[in-house]
């Protein structure tokens, strides 16, 4: 099975040396790219039907070909590594322990974009990612990589790395790019898509960490070859993660495809003793419920949509029978709520009021209309009635979880509270 | 007044960006780096210095929830609140830290020594519960981790 994206990884989790990358091929793909056209790169990723890791799942090559191509400098090309999805720990992986994969990445989309300028948009906490990034685009700069006329082709580009400050809001596209300029992270009006005025108003294309590190393998090896990594009609290899009350929780790259029970039993090693499989979110905290019913559903872009959720990040988060399913969606409707940048009505004032129903009926004061109430608001905050997709993801696990665990909202209303005891506990005391 | 050095640091990223106000972000890192803290004073310093209204730039800094605009202490202590660790027991270890440094989300030790604050996921879900201290991450946590955790920051 091949592991493009992870296979050389250090055993002790190291960043790879420039060193190290090129000996095992590093930099290969952008000797081959630098002799390309554009349009060539372009076709090529088109082609082999790469599609973006970041959740959305558009393709990265259709994505590209809407940038313009005779325009006047600055255009630029932005790593989006503002991994803030809840449940979503797949790109720190590659931040941290291939960084020039990353460079080498990012030189292809620059180049195949005519980008001059690109950044790495990095999130707070991914400290040592920080530090490997910045260390690796020295010596990429070094060994001229990056900087002017790389490799001697005539094509110059540079690279800086932004780390933010926090809120999830800095991972949509449009939020990132007002981060950069110095602003608040709200969303902007599209169109324009920022293919054509992005940052700065300038053309700009903005790529998921994965998707960026996809690059050099399809050029070395081929369109045909991405596809042929797959299981299904969704090309390529995948990072998937578990995480919850499993045995081995843990991130692994396998072909895209691969069923929900695989990579919970097999990979993860089943439930913790003693507990039952409930449900998962397959893609973060802003994606549907999926549950037992699911479980040999292919998780690609087509199978997971197909069952009513979204791929989104491709990283599980377990429920298991003795945690509330209350609870829990209270959780993530409380960061999303706390996360809502307070730019359009629905979502800074529908989430808050959505936290305190279901904190009402976790600590036993709901009322039977209030379930009535929760699912009326999953269609008012749902897509078309807000300014972003923060709200109709936050509505994602909530309208799920109404369908499927209907009755543990039922039954704390009628108990008066929570008889998921530990939890409950803790819940009364907050 | 902006130090030399800070001043140094804001004109390397004023360096990279179209226009003065762009850098705002970076500015208040610079300072927040150089103070632990963003003051009113060093607010408006900031503000002056990329020509931008003082009210414009708290606009700015008030959004992100890392950029402190009330003193901190020495340590910043984040405990990851996320769907992950909250199924792992995150309360637990959130219990824990607030009895034995007195404090509860929000607030600093009476010697200035550590703030405690609520963080969504620090993506290292596979390994929850986890916190950060300053800049270095811990995971895959229990409470009787804690007290040699705390002690190695003074």
């Amino acid at each position: 099975m091949e592991k493009p994206l992870t296979q050389h990884l250090r055993k002790d989790t190291k960043p790879l040396s420039l060193k190290e990358y090129e000996q095992v091929g590093g930099y290969q793909s952008l000797r081959k790219v630098m002799k390309m056209t554009p349009q060539e790169v372009q076709s090529v990723v088109k082609d082999s039907n790469l599609k973006g890791r970041g959740g959305a799942g558009f393709s990265t090559g259709l994505k590209w070909s809407f940038v313009p191509m005779n325009v006047p400098k600055p255009k630029y090309l932005i790593a989006n590594a503002d991994e803030m999805e809840p449940g979503t720990f797949k790109d720190r992986i590659l931040l941290e322990q291939t960084p020039h994969q990353l460079i080498e990445g990012m030189i292809i989309a620059s180049f195949a974009i005519q980008a001059n300028e690109s950044f790495v948009f990095l999130r707070w906490a991914y400290k040592n990612a920080a530090k490997a990034i910045t260390k690796a685009i020295q010596e990429a700069h070094e060994a001229g990589y990056l900087g002017k006329n790389i490799l001697s082709s005539g094509y110059d580009l540079e690279m800086h790395l932004h780390t933010g400050v926090g809120r999830y809001m800095c991972g949509e596209e449009t939020a990132l790019l007002n981060s950069l300029e110095g602003k608040r992270a709200t969303p902007r009006a599209k169109p324009p898509f920022p293919q054509i005025s992005g940052l700065f108003g300038k053309p700009t294309i903005v790529n998921n960490v994965e998707t960026l590190c996809c690059l050099p393998h399809i050029i070395n090896n081929g369109a045909g070859w991405f596809k042929k990594l797959s299981l299904t009609q969704d090309s390529g290899t995948k990072i998937y993660g578990v995480s919850g009350k499993v045995k081995k929780p843990g991130a692994w790259e396998l072909p895209m495809g691969v069923t929900l029970r695989e990579l919970i039993e097999e990979h993860a090693g089943g439930m913790m003793d003693g507990l039952r499989f409930r449900g998962a979110l397959p893609g973060g905290a802003s994606t549907d419920f999926l549950v037992e019913e699911h479980l040999d559903v292919k998780m690609d872009f087509a199978g997971v949509a197909e069952a009513g959720s979204r791929l989104g990040t491709g990283t599980i988060v377990v429920l298991d029978d003795k945690t509330c399913p209350v609870g829990f969606v209270k959780n993530l409707e409380h960061f999303f709520a706390q996360e809502s940048c307070g730019f359009c009505t629905p979502c800074r004032e529908g989430l808050p009021w959505i936290e305190k129903i279901l904190n009402s009926i976790e600590i036993g004061d709901g009322r039977t209309e209030d379930i009535k109430l929760l699912e009326a608001h999953t269609r008012l905050l749902g897509p078309g009635n807000t300014f972003c997709a923060l709200a109709p993801g936050a509505m994602e696990p909530l309208q799920s979880a109404l369908k499927y665990f209907k009755k543990d909202f039922e039954k704390h209303v009628q108990d008066k509270g929570c008889s998921y005891s530990k939890k409950s506990k803790l819940q009364f005391t907050n | 007044m902006l130090s030399k050095e800070e001043i140094k640091e804001i004109d390397e990223a004023i360096r990279l960006v179209p226009y003065k106000k762009a850098a705002s972000i970076e500015a208040l890192k610079v300072v927040q780096q150089h103070r632990q803290w963003v003051s009113d004073e060093s607010l408006k310093e900031v503000a002056s210095y990329l020509e931008m209204s003082a009210e414009d730039l708290d606009s700015v800094a008030t959004f992100y929830n890392l950029i402190f605009r009330q003193p901190v202490g020495r340590h910043i202590i984040l405990v990851c609140d996320s769907i992950s660790c909250w199924v792992m027991g995150h309360e637990k270890i959130k219990e824990k830290l607030s009895e034995r440094l007195k404090i509860d989300y929000g607030q600093t030790t009476k010697d200035g020594r550590f703030t405690l604050l609520p963080n969504p996921c620090l993506g290292t879900c596979d390994c929850a519960p986890a916190i950060m201290v300053g800049n270095d991450l811990y995971r895959n946590l229990s409470i009787d981790q804690l007290e040699g955790i705390l002690s190695k920051y003074e």
